[in-house]
């Protein structure tokens, strides 16, 4: 498989959120709007980034029955230290982030991707993989938190496009963010089969 | 080379070793990080009090004086130009809809509010979120220039005459909760020229 196949993959094809459904944890709590899809979207691409190609580096020195664990090791090292350099870099970020960083450690998306792809193939391939599943994951929730602060508060990464008034308070708020999820799945398939 | 095996000996160095490795790894970041991330507190801090109280030339950051009231802990920066006390930053919290409300209330010499600004908290996004300008200077629910000594803080709904945020009185009462406390507190502090305020408020507020 060539690297642009593998990218495009991670983008369209097994895009994690609209195709694989993994992570919907951070997907349906931080799309309150766009620029918070945003963040979440880029900081797990960070990770995952990281953690494909130091996993798919080291896999020959893994004992098949610790995997687990090590991979945790290595991803939770990660997630870590991008938690400590938000919050000394981007403090504005990490205070609306904040209670979903550590939780990347546990998105199923990084440690599904270090099992099926990593531990498979080379540190380069790794690296597109995990890039292509990032941006595939940072589309999905920028185009979730748009749709949503659009049609909740009448913005777009806070420009105001209608009054406020016009907004559906209910697509701020969690059940909002299930309908949305639902309705751009749905559209999504349309188009992957026509 | 060829895939370790899963002995015993192999799994427990592998373990140890890559755990030792992360280990190290995530002190070299800390020790680089731990200097900036005070440095964002401290200034988000700074920034704030500045809003609520300005006009010192003083560090009111740098040294609060804790106040306790019925076993909850207040901080109270104070605000100085030159040797005069000008008012002060109260740190208070209550429990708002989602969580702990946490806000910062700036009072002058009289006990006016003159300001304040919403630390954190985990309010619903567009409803009680809006908290963060709802008092603010000709907002709706202005508080500002108000004195809760002279009449403690209430919602309108509760017979008050501060205007609750739109669909989220709770947040509204956990508010004004916040700053009545603070108020009281501001009250208890050991600072001379701040004695306008009225003693009577600390039992008001219950």
């Amino acid at each position: 498989m060539n690297n642009f196949k593998v990218l495009m993959n991670g983008i369209v094809k097994e895009n994690p959120t609209f195709v694989l459904l993994l992570g919907m944890c951070p997907t349906l709590g931080t799309t309150s709007s766009a620029i918070n899809g945003m963040g979440m979207g880029l900081a797990t691409m960070f990770v995952l980034i990281c953690s494909n190609v130091v996993i798919s580096s080291i896999k020959k020195l893994v004992p098949d029955m610790v995997r687990i664990p090590i991979f945790i090791v290595v991803i939770a090292s990660f997630v870590t230290v991008l938690q400590m350099v938000m919050q000394a870099y981007v403090p504005g970020l990490y205070a609306t982030l904040g209670l979903f960083i550590p939780l990347i450690v546990v998105n199923c998306i990084l440690l599904g991707r270090a099992e099926a792809f990593a531990a498979k193939n080379n540190p380069l391939s790794s690296f597109f993989d995990g890039l292509g599943m990032g941006l595939g994951f940072t589309i999905a929730l920028t185009l979730l938190g748009g749709v949503r602060e659009f049609l909740g508060t009448g913005k777009i990464f806070d420009v105001a496009i209608l009054p406020e008034e016009y907004g559906m308070l209910v697509f701020v708020l969690a059940p909002g963010a299930f309908i949305a999820l639902g309705y751009l799945i749905a559209i999504v398939n349309r188009f992957k089969k026509a | 080379m060829k895939k370790l095996e899963s002995s015993l000996k192999n799994m427990a160095l592998a373990l140890t070793g890559f755990s030792v490795i992360a280990g190290g790894v995530l002190g070299f970041v800390n020790d680089i990080t731990s200097g900036p991330i005070a440095q964002a507190n401290a200034k988000t801090l700074g920034d704030a009090i500045a809003v609520v109280v300005p006009g010192f030339d003083n560090n009111p950051a740098e040294a609060p004086e804790a106040v306790e009231i019925d076993g909850m802990s207040y901080k109270i920066y104070k605000a100085y130009k030159g040797d005069k006390f000008i008012g002060a930053a109260v740190e208070s919290s209550s429990m708002g809809f989602g969580g702990e409300l946490k806000v910062l209330v700036g009072f002058d010499v009289e006990g006016n509010i003159i300001d304040y600004s919403l630390l954190s908290h985990s309010e619903t996004p567009g409803l009680g979120s809006k908290a963060a300008d709802w008092f603010k200077k000709g907002a709706k629910g202005d508080i500002t220039g108000k004195n809760p000594g002279k009449g403690v803080l209430v919602v309108s709904k509760d017979g008050g005459e501060i205007d609750a945020i739109t669909a989220s009185t709770i947040t509204t009462r956990a508010f004004l909760v916040a700053v009545n406390k603070a108020y009281s507190a501001y009250n208890k502090q050991n600072v001379d020229g701040a004695s306008g305020a009225t003693q009577q408020v600390s039992s008001k507020t219950k």
